[in-house]
Formats: structure tokens, sequence, C-alpha cells
């Protein structure tokens, strides 16, 4: 039957759209708040700058009903190894937003307890700069995901297993 | 049946614990029996960075330390700073530090009231202080271009003039202001639930609380009427009236009079400093590379989360020797012990909230 | 602000029972930009706290600060200085205990008489390598237990 669907690509990307429709429009974030920038993260899930309109009001506490991790704050070599067990915690499909100076490269503190952008323990998708960026800014970076999101495979990814990310 | 102890482990993420703090209970049964923070996973190593910057390099990463109340960080580290120096600071800077300083307490207050009532299930509150709080947050935005790491105060003064502009914007949050005190009082003062899990929940004594070094709204909810505005007055705070509220009960509950009662108290110093507004210069004169000959100083501020103290030492270079943060958080937090021993597990959120602490501060 | 000892008699006051009490030399007594500093000996700091605390009435203890002075200490001067900033309520009255160590020699811990000592201590052994005698809980507070350094130390790189 995949074969069938492969000869009609037609089908497929019709699914994709589909599903990456649903994906992006109710994402649920796993709000891993670590320091300043958690406060512009729930300032943005608050009534003035509302992140439920795009679907994603609903921040999980637990990383197993989360699709989106959303690492806002500086992370420390003594967090590094938590944040990678929460994100190997979360189920497939899932997102990484880097968000602020911190969790892109390290921010203001180049010093000896810092990791120097959580992308060295984790892949990232969408890096958001700013320090804090404000809620707009983690808004638009939100949107950039989604249109990420928008052009992404998931047919190929279930009927090509390998193909999948599994770093 | 025997019971016997469990370790529980909370954190270090967890939604309630206000940052990466990370708590080993050993519960019995439901009764808190131990409770030991494990902190530093948050450790940014800033006191070691500041000795490799300037003086004035060193004012934006103190918004990092309590970032609730980031004015409040540069108020406390400048005031030190300029006493090492021997700077008298303008008047009108001293006011509009006062402005902003209190503004700040409020918008604290607000998020802090918001926090810890999401934490005891009151969810609504969050959303209706966090309104409140975006307001208090566009004045800042419109005077200085920051909404939560401000920058809004500098060595010598302040960065900008107060203009008529944002004085209108303060005194239109400051009408609307006790309107909406008022609803989230509404909502929580005599609301059977919120009294039945704070009353009496995390008390602690006058003399234990002074034994532990604690400061601020939870020092001034079991009886002592100590606050550095009243004692030791800084950057004309003698010139306003106002009343520092005291209970004494010390707990939870009382906690959480103090800081309702402390915004209103805000609001009167702020409206004073506005209309006692004197003209004159907003910043004084200060060399472009600061080098300050060697001495040292260590100086205090009534912060929202209590007292924070910089200490500063100089070695005659544009760097300092050391600088060291009190931090009011980090003190605060060594008396939760005390506090939730004996009380239920459910309500170390409670107690925790109450404490109003800060991840940035306690770990620096 | 005022310039002399004498212009504060309060702070004078402490300053002379110190030094009347703990002998000769108590070490210097500084009074600079309004604040009263005390050197005493590492040996009889309790003794030097417990009587601010029981016979002046200085019942907070705001602060404890870890200095390094490596590498140029001075002539004759320890590496590392510790300072105490007690504070009385009410009374506003604030005195600063300094006193020096050197590199390996350990510190009486004042947590019996200030349990607000207890992390403060913590910290720093954890920033210095200062180790507390008597301290009911020594270890680190901030870094890891596994990390190796003292980070506040001036041979301790920034970047660790």
């Amino acid at each position: 039957m995949t074969d069938a669907a492969e000869r009609h690509p037609f089908l497929l990307t019709r699914l994709d759209s589909a599903i990456t429709w649903a994906q992006k429009n109710s994402l649920w974030p796993f709000g891993s708040g670590l320091a300043c920038c958690a406060i512009e993260m729930i300032a943005t899930a608050a009534a003035r700058y509302d992140i439920s309109r795009f679907g994603m009001e609903l921040f999980r506490a637990s990383p197993r009903q989360a699709d989106l991790f959303i690492v806002a704050g500086t992370v420390t070599n003594k967090m590094a190894p938590i944040i990678r067990r929460l994100w190997e915690q979360m189920a497939d499909p899932k997102w990484v937003v880097a968000m602020g100076n911190c969790a892109v490269s390290g921010g203001p503190f180049p010093t000896y307890s810092v990791l120097q952008g959580v992308d060295k323990i984790i892949p990232v998708d969408v890096y958001i700069a700013g320090c804090p960026p404000t809620p707009q800014g983690l808004l638009h970076g939100l949107m950039i995901l989604q249109k990420k999101i928008a052009g992404s495979h998931p047919t190929k990814e279930i009927l090509h297993p390998d193909a999948r990310r599994t770093d | 049946m025997a019971f016997q102890e469990i370790e529980l482990n909370m954190g270090p993420q967890h939604p309630s614990t206000h940052g990466v703090l990370r708590l080993k209970l050993t519960v019995d049964n439901e009764v808190v029996r131990a409770v030991e923070p494990v902190l530093g996973y948050l450790h940014r190593g800033m006191e070691k960075l500041w000795e490799s910057l300037t003086y004035p390099q060193i004012v934006p990463l103190t918004d990092r330390l309590d970032y609730l109340a980031a004015v409040s960080n540069n108020l406390g580290y400048v005031l030190a700073v300029e006493k090492l120096m021997g700077l008298e600071v303008p008047k009108r800077a001293r006011y509009i530090r006062v402005i902003l300083a209190e503004l700040q307490r409020l918008a604290s207050h607000l998020a802090w009231v918001g926090f810890m009532a999401n934490d005891i299930g009151a969810m609504t509150v969050l959303l209706y202080s966090f309104e409140d709080r975006e307001d208090i947050l566009d004045v800042f935005e419109t005077y200085c271009g920051g909404r939560l790491t401000v920058h809004g105060i500098r060595i010598g003064g302040v960065p900008f003039d107060m203009d008529a502009g944002v004085a209108g914007m303060i005194r239109r949050v400051l009408d609307g202001l006790p309107k909406r005190i008022a609803d989230i009082e509404n909502l929580l003062d005599d609301n059977r639930i919120w009294l039945h899990r704070t009353r009496g929940v995390g008390v602690i004594s006058a003399a234990d609380a002074m034994d532990y070094g604690l400061t601020g709204p939870p020092l001034r909810a079991t009886g002592v009427p100590w606050d550095i505005r009243k004692e030791i007055p800084y950057s004309s705070y003698e010139d306003f009236s106002f009343d520092v509220p005291v209970l004494a009960g010390g707990d939870v509950y009382d906690r959480y009079l103090v800081r309702m009662r402390e915004m209103r108290q805000s609001a009167q110093i702020i409206r004073q400093a506005l209309d006692g507004l004197p003209e004159g210069e907003f910043q004084a004169k200060v060399p472009r590379i600061l080098k300050i000959p060697p001495g040292e100083v260590f100086h205090t501020i009534e912060a929202p989360k209590g007292e924070l103290g910089f200490y500063v030492r100089s070695n005659g270079t544009d760097k300092p020797e050391r600088v060291k943060m009190k931090s009011p958080s980090f003190i605060n937090l060594q008396c939760l012990e005390r506090m939730c021993k004996g009380n239920l597990f459910s309500d170390v959120v409670g107690i925790l909230g109450s404490l109003d602490i800060v991840l940035g501060e306690i770990d620096k | 602000m005022p310039e002399e000892l004498t212009d504060r008699p309060d702070l004078l006051q402490v300053a002379e029972a110190l030094r009347e009490r703990f002998g000769d030399p108590v070490g210097a007594v500084a009074f600079e930009k309004g604040e009263l500093a005390v050197r005493v000996r590492a040996s009889e700091l309790p003794a030097a706290v417990e009587f601010l605390k029981i016979v002046r009435g200085f019942n907070a203890l705001n602060d404890m600060i870890g200095l390094d002075r490596h590498p140029a200490p001075g002539e004759g001067r320890k590496r590392f200085s510790i300072l105490y900033q007690l504070y009385r309520f009410p009374g506003r009255l604030r005195v600063r205990l300094v006193i020096d160590i050197d590199e390996g020699e350990a510190v009486p811990s004042i947590v019996p008489l200030f349990k607000s000592a207890g992390w403060a201590e913590r910290e720093i052994f954890d920033m210095f390598g200062i180790v507390f005698r008597g301290h009911p809980d020594l270890r680190r507070v901030y870094l890891p237990e596994e990390f190796t350094g003292h980070p506040l130390r001036k041979d301790f790189p920034l970047e660790g």
C-alpha cells in the first residue's frame, strides 16, 4: 500500500499538509523556564500577548505530554544533563526553541559554569535572540517555527523511519 | 502496619519552584520531616565575571540577578559604588530613582501574587496580575526601552529625564491601581480555600526569623518592623511619608497581607515623588573611564524580596577588586526547612511561594 | 557623612569595647566612609561575635564576604580575609569584623551563634576553599560535588 501511495506523491503531500497544519496549530510547549526569559515566556502566555491564539496555551509541566521544548534561560553545566534527559523524555515529533541569548550561545556569561548554548546538548530548531526577547520576539520565533513545521514532511518519516532524526 | 519515611525529589524542573530549585523532601505519610534545598542549577559565576568588568559594565548584569525587580538590583549596586566614590547625586535623580524603584516593587509584588496564587490553585489571579504588571512594564519601556532587564539606573543618576509623558503614564497607572489591588484582594482575602491553605501554615517566630537572617516581608510578617527605607534611608526616602505594614502571625497568610499592603504604600510614595519632583540635573558628572581609589563599602537597600546588599571593594583601577552581593532570597530560603517541618507535603508549595524567592538572585 | 569615629559615639563605644575586651592588638580599627571595620584574630572570632551579639545586641548577621589577595597580599599579610557584617536592630548600628587567614588555615564556624551563617559559610567554602571548623554540614552549595577548584580564587580562570 505504501508503494501505491508513493506512486502518487500528490496524496502524500496533501496528507503532509493536513498533518503539519494540525501540528503547528496545536503545539504544546514544555516550558523549561530557567531564568529571566521564563518571565517573558509567561508574559507571552498571559492575557496581553496571548499565546493561546496560536494554540499553545497549554504549557505542560511534564515533558511526556509536550512537543515543543522552549529552553528559556541560562543552561548551566549543572543543569545540562537534566535538560538532556528532559529532551529525551519527550516523544517524537518534537521541536526545540532556544529562547534568549543564554540558550542560543551562553549570553553575557562566558564563565566556568555556563553552557555556551543549549545546542551543544540538544538539536535546536529555532534560535530567538534577545536578552530577554520581548513577547513579540518570542511570538515571531514561534511563527517561524510554524513555518518550518509547515515545510516538513511527516509522511516521509512515517514511511521511512530510518530518515527520522535520532540524535 | 509501620509507616516509613520516603524521600521525594521536587525539581529542578518543576512548575512551582519558581525557577530551577531542587528540594529533597523527606516525608512521613503526608507530613514533612525534612527539606533540603539543592542550589546551583542557575549559578552563572556572576561575582567572578564582575571582577573582569568595569564598574559601569556591571550595572546591566545586575538586572539578571533578581529578574523580577531589575531596577532594585541596579539601585543597590549603583548606590554602593557612589558611596565608594563619595559621589553626590542630584535631588531630581534621587526622586526619579525612588519612582522607578517603587514602580518596580509594584511590578514584583504583582508577579509574586500571581505566581503564588497560581501555585495554590487560584489561576485567575495570575492572569489579572500579569495584565496589571504589563501596564507598569509599558512605563518602563517608554522610559528607557527595557521591559524586564531594565538597566534604568546608571552610576551618577538615571539615564533619561522624566518628562511629562512618562509622568502622565505613571499617574494613569496609579489611578487604576487601587481597583486592581482590590480585585485581587476580593478574590483572595476572605476566600475560604485561601484561608485554609495559608492561615497557620509555615509559621516562624520573630526570634527564629532574626536568627536565620530573614529580611523583607517575611520578617515584617513576624512582627519585626525592619525596613531599610526607614532604618537607614537612601536616595531621599526620608522625604516621603509612608507606613511599613507589620503583622505578627508569621504565617503564609500574613506574608501575603504584608505584601498586598506594601503595594498600596508604594503607590503613595510614587505619587509624593511625582508631585514633589524638583528641577535640576538628572545625572551627576562621572568620568568616562571610572577609576575608584582603594576602599571598600557595604550598602544595603530594601528590595522587594528583602534586604539586598552590595559589598564593593576597589583597588584604584577601573575594575573592582571584589563585588559581593548579599542576596535576600538566598538567606530567606535557608529557613524553608524550619517553616515546612511538621506541615503537610502540599503546603510546601505555598510556603515556598510566600517566601518570594528568585533563583537568579539565589544562585548568582 | 561623618569623617571621624568620634562623630559617631555609638560606634566609637563598640570599637572601644572590642579593643578593651580582646586586648592588644585586637588589630586595626578602621573607620572609612561611615563604616566601622575591626580586625580580630581568627581564633578570637567566635568570642568577638558572641560579645557583639549577647553583650552589645548585634542581633543580625547581614553577610559574610570572602576576599582573596593573591598574588600580592602585601607585607606580612595573609592570603584570604573573611568579613562579617553585623547589624543591630533596632539601633541602626553596623559593624564589620575582619579576620585574615592563610591558605589551608581553618576558621571556627559561627553557626551556633547565627543560623544564617550556615549557608554563607558553605558559599565561602565553595568559592574559596576555606574550611570552617565545627560547621554541621560543610559542602559545596552552588557547584556540583565533583567540581574541582574554587572559582573566586584569583588564580582560577573565568572560563574554568
